[in-house]
């Protein structure tokens, strides 16, 4: 089993587009029109089996009411997450921000490696890590449950 | 609320996150969200649950917290490095969140903990300085 692709919900998808492949120099892999809803999907570079599809959310899925909760949701950063792993956080994290994406945390050591975040244009969080050690110690849940 | 305000309010609790070692006021704070100093607390909470003030002090404790537990910094100088301009408003702060003193919370780790010198660690888990915000936000082009 695997997961080929995950949807990840956006308040516009032409934006996202930009957003993802500018920025974070993701790679459009499907872009139809299907009448009623645009199938996009994009990956990340390296890695062209895996797809993010960015996801538009209204009628006739759900009602307008729904849809503009659900982008209430979005937009206040509770929407959706994508955790990223990277080779050299500082350097990814250097060009992303320069590239105009909103800074969430600088880069930091935890227990697990590298990491930061940033957010997407929708609000989404962006989590980026890097895989090392670090020596830190992890909190008493993750040690414990 | 809709998407509009959410991400204005979003933007404010993201400022917390990233420079919470900085003086954040709620002023400033509602300037970023876009919205008067005297609606912004309330919406703040209606939206995630805690007013700004509170976010930014439940932001410095949880930084602290894990330098008290990975560091051999002082408590003196990790109420500092978080944003705490004196160590009663650090205590009562952390108390409030954690249930127990600094030195307590500490002690609590004494033992299992591979500790790493405070110097270095702080050189990772501090955020970028205004500086390098402002020379970052000034030279867009880069």
């Amino acid at each position: 089993m695997k997961i080929p692709i995950i949807a990840l919900r956006v308040l516009d998808q032409q934006r996202a587009l930009d957003f993802y492949t500018q920025v974070l120099g993701f790679t459009v892999t499907e872009d139809m029109d299907l009448g009623a809803m645009r199938w996009l999907t994009v990956s990340p570079p390296g890695a062209p089996d895996q797809h993010v599809l960015l996801e538009r959310v209204g009628p006739p899925i759900v009602d307008p009411e729904t849809a503009e909760t659900i982008d209430t949701l979005i937009a206040k950063g509770v929407g959706g997450s994508l955790f990223l792993e990277v080779d050299d956080l500082h350097a990814t994290f250097d060009e992303v921000v320069a590239k105009g994406a909103e800074v969430v945390q600088e880069p930091m050591e935890r227990f697990y490696g590298i990491d930061a975040a940033i957010r997407d244009d929708s609000g989404n969080q962006i989590r980026m890590t890097q895989r090392v050690e670090t020596g830190i110690q992890a909190p008493p849940s993750a040690v414990n449950g | 609320m809709n998407a509009r305000e959410a991400a204005f309010l979003r933007r404010a609790k993201d400022l917390v996150d990233r420079s919470y070692a900085e003086p954040l006021d709620v002023i400033a704070l509602a300037r970023r969200a876009h919205v008067s100093p005297y609606h912004f607390s309330r919406r703040f909470k209606e939206a995630f649950g805690e007013t700004p003030h509170q976010y930014v002090l439940t932001r410095r404790v949880e930084r602290a917290q894990e330098l008290l537990r990975n560091t051999d910094l002082s408590v003196t100088e990790i109420c500092l490095e978080v944003g705490f301009q004196s160590l009663g408003s650090f205590s009562t702060a952390f108390h409030k969140v954690a249930g127990m003193t600094p030195t307590a919370y500490r002690a609590t780790y004494t033992g299992h903990a591979p500790h790493i010198p405070g110097c270095w660690a702080a050189q990772w888990t501090r955020p970028l300085g205004s500086a390098r915000m402002e020379k970052r936000a000034a030279t867009p082009h880069d």
